[in-house]
């Protein structure tokens, strides 16, 4: 398969989020910004997750950091909460480097913990950054939270003022398209950085300690440096979603950083494909927009009922839809939709194959997330794969 | 000092409670190799059962069936889904049961939605008291059931065929197999354990001194994974000791909330046993109790 139909699906791609803004509703507009927001912290996960290995429920808990470090950075100070009145550039910086260096101080543990021990150590985390957001009111605004100051560059502020009229094609740009293309542009080069550190030597690295620490170190991998590396990318990575998810919301509140959030993370990476960057973009599209858009549609859609009537509410709705989402994607579609399509690509690249159901050839396709284990799909059933003894070597 | 020692015993009562959900946790884990964050919703079904039962059928009967429904919707977990999954390892069995969580505890939060279900407890809101300590009958109960299903726990795994079955399937799954041992059934009876004693800690979590039944117990629940950590991951006598380590710590820093407040902040209560995690965590990865793997990189 050449790389030529996946270069101009990509160049298509840019083309209609480029165009789209010039057309959507600022419904639209807002909605496709919490989903670039999202799709960057997803990407983190992805790295730490399907990459490395390592589960984190922390992950709310760094996107809070990014959020708030920018707020506070950001913001002037007042009788209230306490601000440091910097640049926004610096603030979204200094966002990013805080998350990381918060990421780089759990290293202790990110570093000898693994697998499922870590998720736990994370889940953690969320419980004690939201106590210290409560608690650290001069800086947050604690409950109710505080409000965000809009990004700026010199001589263009991402708001509706500062040029006050922008015009491309005779459509106004307004504070949500001007950061519409902030977003898109930060959610290039997120992807095209992870893309590149997941291929590159570290990325083979951590693909090496998912999935055996001991063959890793025999390597000459310093398996813990490797874990708290991978950690500490994802925690910045987390950082600027915060960061972006706090200019997007305008104002926040550690509600948006709940455990919640964190599990809503975990499941755009398992539903667009563990490991894989541009499943994480389409699984934050996914879980982002699908509540979104029930609840912006529940009047036209004859199933949903009006939120407090005891029936089947959007919010409901769309909840239970992704909780099957992920039970189905893992029963059912081996390496999620990332896995999905690349299976559906080689069929198409090789015609008529005489064994469909084999194993895929290894290193097919560079670009693909290696399968963990490529037996056949028919001994799962099997109980002796979910037994423990099993378990210890997989997380090993 | 009468109101430390109500504190102690408030929390030593509350621990064995949680001593329960984390032992479900535990064996869950042992039997499996399952991260089963869907524990939380199976103890507020078996909650919501009594709840939605005992007007009917009365307390008794449908704390019975509470614990039948808990252990089967265990087991089905197990059969339907956990045996299926495409890539079994335990990130994606976590995962997988985050999904189920998701599904469960939205169909029963939309089920109870804004009120709060009373049990019908017998016990209800009454209070025993010796001397100048006092304490919820409830918590009474709790701390007695606790000691006897531990005690039914220590039986069947000590001196019963298909306890030995299930501790020689976690040591060993294959071997354990090879010796005829069926891992779908000692599987099977792990889940169904914990879904009993998930149903069990539901009645506690949600009798007084708690409000009643509301989804906000699956994530009081949750409180008892510090428990399960800290007395490591497989083994049972830790989740009672993590279960009062805990209980203890977060009762003692919500009594004494007023004057710990300057330092810690409102609210440390619920805080507290996920800091003590990551610390012992941190100390001993493999918790106070848990067998430590061997591996050395």
């Amino acid at each position: 398969m050449s790389e030529l139909p996946r270069r101009i699906a990509g160049l298509v791609l840019l083309l209609v989020a480029l165009v789209l803004p010039l057309v959507l509703s600022d419904f639209w507009l807002q909605t496709g910004l919490f989903v670039m927001a999202m799709a960057i912290g997803a990407v983190g996960l992805t790295l730490l997750v399907g990459v490395a290995g390592q589960l984190s429920l922390g992950h709310a808990a760094f996107a809070a950091i990014g959020a708030y470090v920018y707020a506070w950075s950001t913001g002037e100070a007042t009788t209230t909460v306490d601000g440091a009145g910097l640049p926004p550039m610096a603030g979204l910086v200094l966002a990013v480097v805080v998350s990381a260096l918060v990421g780089a101080a759990f290293s202790p543990v990110a570093g000898r913990l693994r697998g499922i021990y870590l998720g736990l150590a994370t889940l953690g985390l969320v419980f004690v950054v939201r106590h210290l957001l409560v608690n650290l009111d001069d800086w947050t605004g604690g409950f109710t939270g505080r409000s965000v100051e809009p990004f700026a560059v010199p001589g263009l502020s991402f708001s509706n003022r500062d040029p006050d009229y922008l015009a491309v094609a005779g459509v106004e740009l307004e504070g949500l398209h001007r950061l519409w293309y902030l977003f898109l542009v930060l959610v290039l080069v997120a992807c095209w950085l992870a893309g590149n550190l997941r291929t590159g030597r570290t990325g083979r690295a951590w693909a090496n300690i998912r999935d055996s620490e001991t063959a890793a170190a025999a390597m000459g991998i310093g398996v813990a440096r490797a874990k708290a590396s991978v950690f500490v990318v994802s925690s910045a990575y987390a950082g600027l979603a915060g960061a972006m998810l706090a200019l997007a919301y305008g104002r926040i509140a550690p509600d948006v950083f709940s455990l919640t959030t964190s599990i809503d993370f975990l499941v755009m990476i398992v539903l667009g494909g563990l490991g894989s960057v541009a499943g994480a973009v389409v699984g934050a599209l996914f879980v982002t927009a699908l509540p979104l858009v029930l609840a912006q549609y529940s009047s036209a859609l004859p199933f949903l009922a009006s939120p407090g009537s005891g029936g089947l509410d959007p919010s409901t709705a769309s909840r239970i839809a992704y909780g099957l989402a992920i039970i189905a994607v893992l029963l059912f579609l081996r390496g999620g939709l990332a896995g999905a399509a690349g299976r559906l690509r080689r069929r198409a690249g090789r015609g008529p194959s005489p064994s469909p159901a084999g194993p895929p050839p290894p290193g097919a396709a560079p670009a693909e997330p290696a399968p963990a284990t490529p037996g056949s799909p028919h001994d799962v059933g099997h109980p002796a794969a979910v037994t423990p003894a099993r378990s210890k070597e997989t997380t090993r | 000092m009468s109101y430390f020692l109500e504190q102690v015993l408030n929390g030593l009562s509350y621990g064995l409670v949680l001593s329960l959900v984390a032992a479900g946790f535990a064996i869950v884990f042992t039997s499996t190799g399952v991260l089963n964050f869907a524990h939380g919703s199976v103890v507020l079904l078996g909650a919501y059962l009594v709840a939605v039962l005992h007007p009917t059928i009365g307390f008794w009967p449908a704390l019975l069936v509470a614990m039948a429904g808990a252990a089967l919707v265990g087991v089905a977990i197990n059969t339907l889904l956990v045996r299926h999954l495409a890539d079994p390892n335990p990130g994606t069995a976590a995962i997988l049961m985050l999904g189920v969580d998701i599904v469960l505890l939205t169909e029963l939060t939309r089920r109870i939605g804004n009120q709060v279900l009373t049990l019908g407890a017998p016990w209800g809101a009454s209070v025993v008291s010796v001397g100048e300590v006092s304490l919820p009958t409830g918590r009474v109960v709790a701390a007695a059931v606790t000691v006897v299903a531990f005690a039914v726990l220590w039986y069947l795994f000590s001196r019963t065929d298909l306890g030995v079955g299930m501790r020689a399937a976690a040591a060993d799954g294959p071997t354990a197999s090879l010796m005829g041992i069926r891992l779908t059934r000692t599987a099977a009876t792990g889940w169904a354990l914990a879904g009993v004693l998930a149903a069990v800690a539901g009645i506690f979590l949600t009798s007084f001194p708690a409000p009643g039944v509301a989804p906000t117990v699956a994530l009081s629940a949750l409180a008892a994974i510090p428990a399960w950590v800290l007395g490591g991951f497989d083994s049972v006598p830790g989740a009672i000791v993590g279960g009062l380590l805990i209980g203890l710590t977060s009762a003692l820093v919500t009594g004494y909330e007023s004057d710990l407040h300057g330092v810690l902040g409102t609210g440390f209560g619920e805080v507290a046993p996920y800091v003590v995690m990551i610390i012992v965590l941190l100390v001993r990865p493999s918790g106070l109790l848990g067998s430590k793997e061997a591996v050395r990189v």
